[in-house]
């Protein structure tokens, strides 16, 4: 039987959980091999906030990504989703994290030997079983309504461009209605005009949904467009983090010359 | 001197650790496929893959095989004036060892270097990463049925091609000369009974565990694009043929052993 004094500590517990980020990445370090990647990097998202994660090529941002969705495992330092550590979690456990988090694939990731509707239709046919299969289609076609995608639910992922993989991934991410959203350079290889309708609809969704999300990109613009908050990373940390203007104002070098040529 | 001991030294190291996470890889499949949800609709759909896409090639060399046998034998067994024991060599020979070898060396052609190909391009295109992503297992999605099938279809596929071994085995004997079916059957499961036909059948089991499980491990852990891909299609093949071989040599003995 507990006492009252550890009741309390447990209540206190999870009051402390319930308000801690969404998302909150401490002294994160990662190598592969002899080269490090994240060297200590410490980050947090709280619910209904986006940060866009800027960088260079080969700095680590998707991998920090892959970190917070628990698709690879840290060298040292935690990863705490609404507070809990997920870092050295068993897959099943890390199943039931990952069913309120959604991610959106660098390259969409599509499933290439099922239609754009069943992509979508996959998260809800492995979790969503209480659902009827007119529910289900139900709920397919009004993600890809969201998604602009509704007229393509029988076409296969090799027939439809780039930017309407990104769509159909972003549908498919968003299957499961969760309140993290880890976009990974949801413009790259997009023409202009695609990449300002990813970024309409990436700000259109945060806004009906709030969730805390994390935007991982080199496109300024994008960041500027999409994230409230920005952070810019170099040689595996955060060189400085803050709003576009904060950013504008830096008088570090890097931010400088990032700025410069973005 | 001391390059090659650093080298051999190396390999041994490489192969250990590989070893290890096949290990692993195993321990993990195991966990998923014995805990709920189950994927009984993969599971199908693997068995129909595994089984019967790869009946006609199991049986077409299952019968190639009768018709060699048939002819070596009858050369040989002519020579040493034993011809009257065509019938239960053919018999002994597919049921106890090519049959199952012949099958297990065919499927992991098959099927091995299909399952490494297919989960490898998962793997370089991010699939099994989106897979994980939406909380669901892939071990349990992916690996378990397919390795499941394999165990599950490799007696079955072992059973044509014995029985296209030795069909094809009388047709060869009956083409020289006049000999019924009824004849070469009597004649060649005379004496035989469930421990010369069980045992060797049941073992393939266990072929299609190592062609299930190598082809699953190498077609996962795949890393760099189209050139991975061709790697892990290739390694399924050539690692679940030389284990399937190596198995069998350690089975053979086994069964020789218990079921004597």
């Amino acid at each position: 039987m507990d006492t009252i004094d550890q009741v309390a500590v447990k209540r206190g517990e999870a009051e402390k959980d319930s308000s801690a980020p969404a998302i909150a990445v401490e002294d994160l370090h990662k190598s592969f091999g002899s080269q490090k990647v994240l060297n200590g990097i410490s980050l947090a998202v709280s619910r209904g906030e986006t940060l866009a994660v800027l960088g260079r090529s080969g700095t680590g941002k998707s991998v920090l990504l892959r970190l917070i969705i628990g698709l690879e495992k840290p060298d040292s330092g935690s990863v705490r989703i609404h507070g809990q550590d997920i870092v050295g979690l068993a897959l099943d456990q890390l199943g039931e994290i990952r069913m309120k988090m959604g991610f959106l694939f660098q390259h969409a990731a599509l499933y290439d030997s099922l239609t754009v509707e069943q992509n979508v239709a996959f998260p809800l046919q492995h979790h969503k079983k209480e659902m009827s299969k007119s529910e289900h289609g139900d709920r397919v076609k009004k993600l890809l309504m969201e998604v602009g995608m509704e007229g393509d639910l029988e076409k296969m992922p090799s027939d439809i461009s780039g930017g309407m993989q990104k769509r159909v991934g972003l549908a498919r991410a968003l299957a499961l209605e969760p309140d993290i959203l880890l976009l990974d350079e949801p413009t790259a290889g997009l023409d202009p005009i695609s990449a300002a309708e990813i970024n309409d609809l990436v700000l259109k969704l945060q806004e009906e949904h709030h969730m805390a999300s994390i935007v991982v990109t080199h496109d300024l613009h994008s960041a500027k467009t999409i994230a409230g908050r920005l952070a810019l990373i170099n040689e595996g940390n955060v060189v400085i983090e803050g709003s576009f203007e904060e950013l504008q104002n830096s008088d570090i070098e890097f931010v400088r010359e990032f700025l410069k040529h973005s | 001197m001391f390059p090659m001991v650093s080298s051999a030294l190396g390999l041994i190291n490489k192969f250990l650790e590989w070893f290890g996470d096949l290990g692993i890889f195993f321990w993990q499949v195991v966990r998923a496929a014995v805990t709920p949800p189950f994927e009984f609709r993969e599971l199908f759909r693997q068995l129909d893959e595994v089984g019967s896409m790869s009946l006609p090639l199991v049986a077409l060399a299952g019968a190639a095989t009768g018709i060699v046998l048939s002819l070596e034998a009858r050369y040989s067994l002519t020579r040493f004036g034993a011809k009257s024991l065509l019938p239960a060599a053919i018999v002994f020979s597919v049921i106890h060892e090519t049959g199952p070898i012949i099958t297990g060396l065919v499927v992991s052609g098959r099927v091995g270097a299909g399952i490494g190909a297919e989960l490898a391009s998962m793997k370089v295109t991010e699939q099994i990463d989106a897979i994980e992503a939406s909380a669901v297992n892939p071990y349990r999605l992916l690996a378990a049925p397919r390795i499941l099938a394999c165990i599950l279809m490799l007696p079955l596929l072992t059973l044509a091609a014995d029985l296209c071994g030795l069909l094809m085995g009388w047709v060869t004997q009956a083409l020289v000369e006049p000999l019924s079916l009824r004849q070469f059957i009597d004649s060649g499961f005379k004496g035989a009974d469930f421990n010369d036909f069980l045992p060797p059948t049941f073992k393939t089991m266990v072929f299609g565990l190592i062609i299930g499980l190598i082809a699953c491990f190498q077609g996962m852990r795949t890393r760099g694009g189209a050139a991975g891909v061709g790697r892990a299609a290739t390694s399924s093949v050539v690692l679940s043929s030389l284990f399937v071989i190596l198995a069998d040599v350690v089975l053979v003995k086994l069964i020789l052993i218990f079921f004597p």
